[in-house]
């Protein structure tokens, strides 16, 4: 069960890893993601999204950036190895319709998760633009898979390595100043990104669909640890999610939940980085 | 009459406040002999009619007094499948012991014969002497059961149809079987071991288990039956939709469902730091809002992961707390502080966004309501603050809609639950319901009996 089946390091830390999981191959749609678990006894429950499948061959994919523990763990694993535990597909899939123009925002490892929102979107016949945010060029992920779908693609690079200097939200505003103005953006990546997508396009009144990635234990609605403020209300982003209307999204308090158990996770990342002689931000992997 | 109940030995309370291993360390032998003495063996079995499943309780204690503890176990098994987890986790003294002839004499309901002890004696006897018989299996008859979930419910329903020779597969979204049993009851009062020894006679049974599968997502009900081929579905999904309190401030960082607590701590072992890697919340000053087992568990729990003081929060008094009277009694005597006749208005928090305390109200006991409990009415001007830096919701848990959305013309009534007919049957053909889904949060045994009702008709359908 859950054999993987290829690794490939995409960046300094983003990993994609392709597994058999054909029941979950066949049910997903774009937006769904899973809860990975490495080893029953001990391991902790996180959530990845499904960042591509292929029914026929029974196999996902999902591509994840090593943040702590669990993803460091995850990142050592080989092919032939299997994960112990995947559960999904869960949450709800993405609404994809016909809308005109829709503008993606992809920021960091959220490019990943992005990716089968922009192919859903294109393929229901949208005019789909792209925009890949990240720190500098080595993170830069998924450029030539975007390149497909997307009819116009924007990169962009905090230190200018790579594309524009700028963040995404400089060409998100262009977008949104352009004529006719989109009909339909997304934003997925880090929640301060999402929060000043969302101030953007607000401007514009253009509205925000963004993809919400708090903790999260058994992602089927039954802990409330993934919940969140949306419109006054509490949502739980497992079940009610995880992608929300990002103008009534509270990024605030999101922001500040996920930061519920940084102290463990710091000393965690030390032990871990320690235990399985990995460097953070080693040397840049190759493609 | 003459022999008073028989104490069952605990861990000393100093001590276990500090570990997750068993509290109720059970009887031994003289002891179970001794308290099944006290038993009349009353013609009319008041203590039976207690017993939502009826357990055939003088003659299982009848075994006990001749010394053939097996023949005890095999009595009770007749209805009762779990004797090992019922005899820890039942509310004894609201259902058989409340009852009995016994008590009724000695004017007190703690003098009632210890029908839960003593139901936990002869199944960890069985258990711990190998002396557990897997049941029969009729041969095959090519008919296939999916059961979705595995708590008391859908185990039981596992067991009895695999017993007519079908082929059972129990679906569960966990890594680990067991529902509520695992992910909830701390190991404290129910060690894992007892669980998963029932799940390991199922596998012997030959019934299949399919951990990390979510019905409604991972495949549907109806592909289930469509496309995998199962004659026939039992839904056991369990209630699992945690309520909240709908105050200001329920968002903020210490703020926990104790499903999410509990789960860190019982199913995740967050209790041991080091091996485990799930995060645990470290607390100082918990308060666990609620008066059930769920808020029993929880700030139990909290004890254990290291907080300095538990409080609990409780609107009304302890004669209307639902909790086991044992637990609530154990939960006294490690320490934890009840704080009957309040209520929190609103948490409050730092600007980090961490709580630091609660606004808390003041009740006072008014009139009986409907259910006959006397209903707590505010005392206005009461507020005041309460400090802490970690609140344990435990208010119980409503039916979670996962399931329930993703089945087409499945009827639920007004707050979710599964509309089941007098054999358990949905409102779809070859469907059946039962345990916390339907009954909303119930119990065990109420979970288990449903489950044999449901079986019993699976098995009637697949004639
Ligand atoms: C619906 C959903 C989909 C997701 N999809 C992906 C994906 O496709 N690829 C991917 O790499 N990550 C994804 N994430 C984030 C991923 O779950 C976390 O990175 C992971 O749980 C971290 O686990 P860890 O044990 O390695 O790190 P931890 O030790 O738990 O955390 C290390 C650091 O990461 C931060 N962190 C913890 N949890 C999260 C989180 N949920 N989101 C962001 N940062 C977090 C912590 O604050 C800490 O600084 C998703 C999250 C959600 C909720
Ligand atoms: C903390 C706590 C303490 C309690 N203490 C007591 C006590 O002392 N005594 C007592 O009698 N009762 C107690 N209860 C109540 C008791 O545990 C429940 O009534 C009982 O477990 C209900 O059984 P069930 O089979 O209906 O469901 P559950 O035990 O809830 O099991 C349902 C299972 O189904 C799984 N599931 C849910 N949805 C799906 C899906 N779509 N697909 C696949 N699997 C799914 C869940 O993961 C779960 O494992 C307590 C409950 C809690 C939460
Ligand atoms: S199953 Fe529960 S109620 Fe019935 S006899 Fe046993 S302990 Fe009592
Ligand atoms: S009522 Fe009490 S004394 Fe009578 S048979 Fe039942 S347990 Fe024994
Ligand atoms: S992860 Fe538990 S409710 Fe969402």
């Amino acid at each position: 069960m859950n054999r993987i089946i290829s690794k490939k390091q995409l960046s300094a830390d983003v990993y994609e890893m392709t597994i058999e999981a054909p029941l979950i191959a066949k049910s997903r749609k774009a937006g769904q993601f899973l809860i990975v678990q490495i080893d029953t006894d001990w391991g902790e429950r996180i959530p990845l999204t499904i960042a591509d499948a292929d029914p026929a061959a029974g196999t996902i994919t999902m591509v994840f950036q090593t943040v702590g523990a669990s993803t460091h763990k995850l990142a050592v694993l080989s092919p032939g190895d299997s994960v112990e535990n995947v559960l999904g597909p869960l949450g709800n899939p993405t609404h994809i319709e016909k809308f005109g123009t829709v503008v993606c925002v992809g920021g960091g490892i959220g490019v990943a998760p992005l990716f089968p929102i922009v192919q859903a979107m294109k393929e229901a016949g949208n005019t789909v633009k792209v925009i890949i945010g990240a720190r500098t060029k080595e993170l830069v992920i998924f450029e030539d898979r975007m390149r497909k779908y997307a009819d116009e693609l924007v990169i962009v690079t905090d230190d200018g390595s790579y594309g524009r200097k700028a963040l995404v939200t400089e060409p998100l505003r262009e977008f949104c100043e352009a004529d006719p103005k989109p009909d339909m953006s997304i934003a997925i990546g880090p929640p301060i990104m999402m929060k000043f997508c969302e101030k953007t396009t607000a401007e514009f009144d253009v509205p925000i669909m963004v993809s919400l990635n708090t903790i999260m234990i058994d992602g089927t609605g039954m802990c409330g640890g993934c919940r969140v403020t949306v419109g006054g209300e509490t949502k739980f982003v497992c079940v009610d999610g995880p992608e929300f209307d990002g103008h009534k999204v509270d990024f605030e308090n999101m922001m500040i939940r996920m930061r519920s158990y940084k102290d463990r996770e710091d000393r965690d990342h030390h032990t871990c980085h320690i235990g399985l002689g990995i460097e953070p931000h080693a040397a840049p992997g190759g493609k | 009459l003459a022999i008073p109940v028989q104490e069952m030995p605990t861990q000393d309370p100093a001590a276990r406040g500090k570990n997750v291993s068993e509290v109720a360390l059970g009887y031994g032998e003289c002891q179970a002999r001794l308290e099944a003495e006290r038993c009349l063996g009353c013609k009319n079995a008041p203590c039976v009619r207690g017993c939502p499943v009826q357990v055939p309780i003088p003659r299982f204690i009848e075994e006990i007094q001749k010394g053939d503890f097996k023949a005890a176990a095999d009595t009770i098994k007749e209805t009762n499948l779990l004797p090992a987890v019922c005899g820890r986790v039942c509310p004894q003294e609201k259902q058989c012991q409340l009852e009995c002839t016994v008590g009724k004499s000695l004017k007190s309901i703690d003098n009632a014969v210890a029908i839960g002890r003593l139901e936990r004696f002869v199944a960890d006897w069985e258990r711990e002497n190998n002396k557990v018989t897997v049941p029969e299996v009729k041969p095959g008859t090519g008919k296939k059961v999916a059961v979705v979930g595995s708590g008391p419910a859908g185990l039981t329903v596992a067991a009895d149809v695999a017993r007519e020779g079908h082929r059972v597969t129990i679906f569960e979204a966990f890594h680990k079987t067991g529902g509520v049993m695992v992910y909830g009851i701390p190991e404290f009062r129910l060690p894992k071991s007892i669980v998963q020894a029932e799940v390991d006679i199922l596998k012997k049974m030959g019934v299949s288990i399919e951990t990390n599968f979510l019905v409604g997502r991972t495949r549907t009900v109806k592909e289930l039956m469509e496309e995998d081929g199962f004659d026939a579905v039992f839904i056991g999904v369990g209630a699992g939709l945690p309520k909240f309190l709908g105050c200001p401030g329920e968002n903020l960082v210490g703020v926990f469902s104790a499903n999410e607590y509990l789960t860190r701590a019982n199913l995740m072992k967050a209790y041991d730091a080091e091996k485990s890697a799930t995060p645990i919340y470290q607390s100082r000053i918990v308060a666990v809002i609620g008066g059930g087992n769920v808020a029993m568990d929880a700030a139990r729990m909290a004890l254990r992961l290291g907080a300095a003081e538990v409080h609990v929060i409780y609107r009304r008094t302890r004669d209307e707390m639902p909790a086991r009277a044992e637990e609530v009694e154990h939960a006294m005597e490690e320490g934890i502080v009840f704080d009957f006749l309040r209520n929190p208005e609103k948490i409050l928090g730092d600007d980090q966004g961490r709580v630091t305390g609660m606004e808390v109200k003041k009740y006072e006991l008014g009139e009986p309501d409907a259910s006959g409990r006397r209903s707590p009415v505010p005392i206005a001007g009461s507020e005041y603050i309460f400090d802490c830096d970690t609140v344990i919701v435990a208010l119980g848990n409503e039916s979670n809609p996962l399931l329930t959305k993703t089945t087409d013309n499945l009827d639920v009534d007004r707050r979710g639950r599964i509309i089941v007919n007098e054999d358990q049957k949905t409102s779809l053909d070859r469907v059946y319901a039962g345990g916390d889904i339907v009954l909303g949060a119930a119990t065990v045994i109420l979970a288990m009996g449903e489950g044999r009702k449901a079986a019993a008709a699976i098995n009637t359908l697949l004639k």
